[in-house]
């Protein structure tokens, strides 16, 4: 079991409010991100789960019982660090092994465990090596394996994948979903790759300076942003804004258009509708096209289009939203829902 | 791009090693070769180098005229006494302060070292005077506790820049892994700790054993270490330059046979943080 349960937490260091009234419910077995940008909070939050940071005010419960006064190795829980953090004196075995010891399992039942986990990694062949020894991936592969061989009510990952190039990046977060799926363990992920995060999550808490903006599951923060900023945050490239006439036409402080939602048309055609714009920038990339059109002022908007689209940086075109996919904001920046 | 290694320049680079390497320690061979002259052949001009009478009648009358194990055990107790006193206090100091620093740790510890920067004979009129009145002169006590003080800035700074280089990522882990402070301490910091530790007490300890301000100032015979020993072969009965290269050599060859097992160690002591 590993229900995570956040209810009024604050934290500060001094005079800076670090987090500001995180309320969270994490189901038993779920994958949660922790999604934002640098300075958010996102980190201090997994931190505060796993007990290296005492929180300031309100209740941590983890399957019901509230541990803000438990030490971290009492919680149940084990973490993967952005750094690793390997002991490096030990052998792979050794770091595997370093919980059950401290437990104090008998021998035979860690050999057991640690070989099992170092199966299921594919570690076996490297357990007598230190980790001075291994590639970045395996050594990633033993910060994992160290976390799953305690049977944790949950595991914390702390930005794990950061330090891997594009490819193993990709690779790893397959397995670390795939591991977690088969363990059927609850996982708390922190990362500021909203790619990461709309792939490997079920549902995604979205943070900024210290406060849940949103709370949700991928989709639903892609289709219904709550906010301005989330709707800015997820979503690559990102959301186009405009502001002024264009937005009181429909209702709204600001509407938001995805640059997959923007119809783009040469200019000669069908004039009068949609924005007029230049073509500032065009990136062909074969499966896709990000076009960068300056539409006066409007400001700067981005168009992806699916496919090549013979457009080059000087041509004359035309931009019209689709109004289903159109998202609208009051002057709080809210979601004004139909 | 990678320089090329050119055999000139192979050449040119080991021959400029090899003299650095014998200027530098020529004054050390000089001193032994010295040692086995006589007091006559340590004199002459032009001097030989190697072609003279070799004698170990100097380290006889040396050890004759005065008690060089005796000396050699106070420079044993001494250096080794205040190492481990530093090391006692040290460890605790520089691990609080490279683990829970506070606001003013910084502060501190440059204040430590600040007290390095006055010279040593500013303050010897005082600490004379205590020594005096507290009945410490000419104690091994009172040395270790001199020479211990002596280092302990620059013990406490080398310590706390080798646990600052231990990840608190890696305690975390330990702490996360179920880890008491005491197992924490014992599986996983003092492994990690052990080679800083070991380089920074071999350096104190080699300081110490060769200080000789506060141990010329502070000691005559009973205490004496072997700084003092070399020291009364120079001035006041004339000069001996065979006797006294005899004395030095031997209070040198501990600290060097030492030193030369540990050369590794230290050198990673020196350019800790320097280089990575």
């Amino acid at each position: 079991m590993g229900q995570i349960t956040l209810q009024g937490v604050h934290k500060s260091f001094g005079q800076l409010e670090i987090i500001k009234d995180a309320n969270l419910d994490i189901e038993n077995g779920s994958f949660v991100v922790f999604v934002g940008p640098s300075g958010c909070g996102k980190t201090t939050l997994l931190r505060l789960i796993a007990g290296l940071e005492d929180v300031t005010g309100g209740q941590i419960l983890i399957d019901g019982q509230n541990v803000v006064n438990v030490p971290p190795a009492k919680r149940g829980l084990s973490m993967v660090f952005q750094s690793y953090a390997l002991y490096p004196h030990m052998s792979v075995r050794g770091n595997i092994a370093f919980g059950l010891k401290m437990a104090g399992l008998p021998r035979p039942e860690i050999n057991r465990k640690v070989e099992a986990a170092a199966a299921t990694l594919n570690l076996t062949p490297y357990l007598d090596r230190k980790p001075r020894e291994l590639s970045g991936g395996q050594r990633q592969r033993v910060a994992i394996g160290r976390a799953i061989v305690r049977e944790p009510k949950a595991f914390l990952f702390d930005e794990p994948l950061s330090n891997l190039d594009a490819a193993l990046r990709v690779q790893m977060r397959m397995e670390v979903t795939r591991l977690q799926k088969q363990l059927a363990t609850t996982a708390v992920y922190v990362t500021h790759d909203q790619v990461e995060a709309m792939t490997m999550a079920d549902r995604i808490v979205v943070l900024n300076a210290g406060r849940v903006e949103q709370y949700g599951s991928p989709l639903e923060l892609y289709e219904r942003p709550a906010n301005l900023f989330v709707a800015g945050f997820i979503g690559s490239p990102k959301m186009n804004f405009v502001a002024g006439p264009p937005a009181s036409q429909h209702g709204a402080a600001t509407i938001g258009i995805r640059p997959e939602h923007l119809r783009i048309a040469p200019a000669a055609e069908g004039a009068g509708e949609g924005w007029p714009g230049t073509v500032s920038v065009a990136e062909h990339l074969g499966s896709d096209t990000f076009l960068y059109v300056d539409a006066g002022a409007l400001g700067l908007l981005t168009v992806r289009g699916i496919g090549e689209i013979h457009l080059r940086g000087g041509d004359r075109v035309r931009l019209s939203p689709d109004p289903a996919r159109m998202h609208r904001f009051d002057k709080d920046g809210m979601a004004i829902r139909q | 791009m990678a320089r090329r290694v050119t055999v000139r320049r192979m050449v040119v680079s080991t021959v400029a090693a090899w003299f650095f390497g014998g200027l530098i320690f020529f004054p050390i061979l000089w001193m032994v070769l010295t040692s086995f002259k006589t007091e006559l052949e340590a004199f002459t001009i032009p001097p030989s180098f190697l072609f003279f009478e070799w004698t170990t009648e100097n380290y006889a009358t040396v050890q004759s005229r005065s008690d060089y194990f005796l000396h050699a055990l106070n420079s044993v107790i001494i250096a080794g006494g205040s190492t481990v006193i530093a090391a006692l206090i040290a460890v605790p100091a520089a691990w609080s302060m490279a683990f829970a620093p506070t606001r003013r740790t910084k502060d501190i510890l440059l204040w430590m070292l600040s007290t390095k920067m006055m010279p040593a004979v500013g303050v010897l009129v005082p600490i004379y005077l205590l020594f005096k009145n507290l009945g410490l002169l000419d104690t091994r006590s009172g040395l270790v506790a001199i020479l211990c003080l002596g280092n302990l800035p620059i013990v406490v700074w080398m310590l706390f820049t080798y646990f600052k280089e231990i990840p608190r990522d890696i305690l975390e882990a330990a702490r996360m892994d179920g880890a008491t402070i005491r197992r924490e301490l014992v599986y996983v910091l003092l492994p990690m700790a052990i080679p800083g530790i070991a380089s920074t007490l071999l350096l104190n300890l080699i300081l110490a054993w060769n200080e000789a301000f506060w141990t010329l100032n502070l000691s005559t015979s009973k205490a004496a270490p072997l700084t003092v020993f070399i020291a009364s072969y120079s001035s006041p009965e004339g000069l001996f330059w065979a006797k006294l290269s005899a004395a030095s050599t031997m209070a040198i060859a501990p600290i060097l046979v030492l030193g030369w097992f540990c050369q590794r160690q230290l050198v990673r002591g020196l350019t800790f943080g320097a280089v990575k």
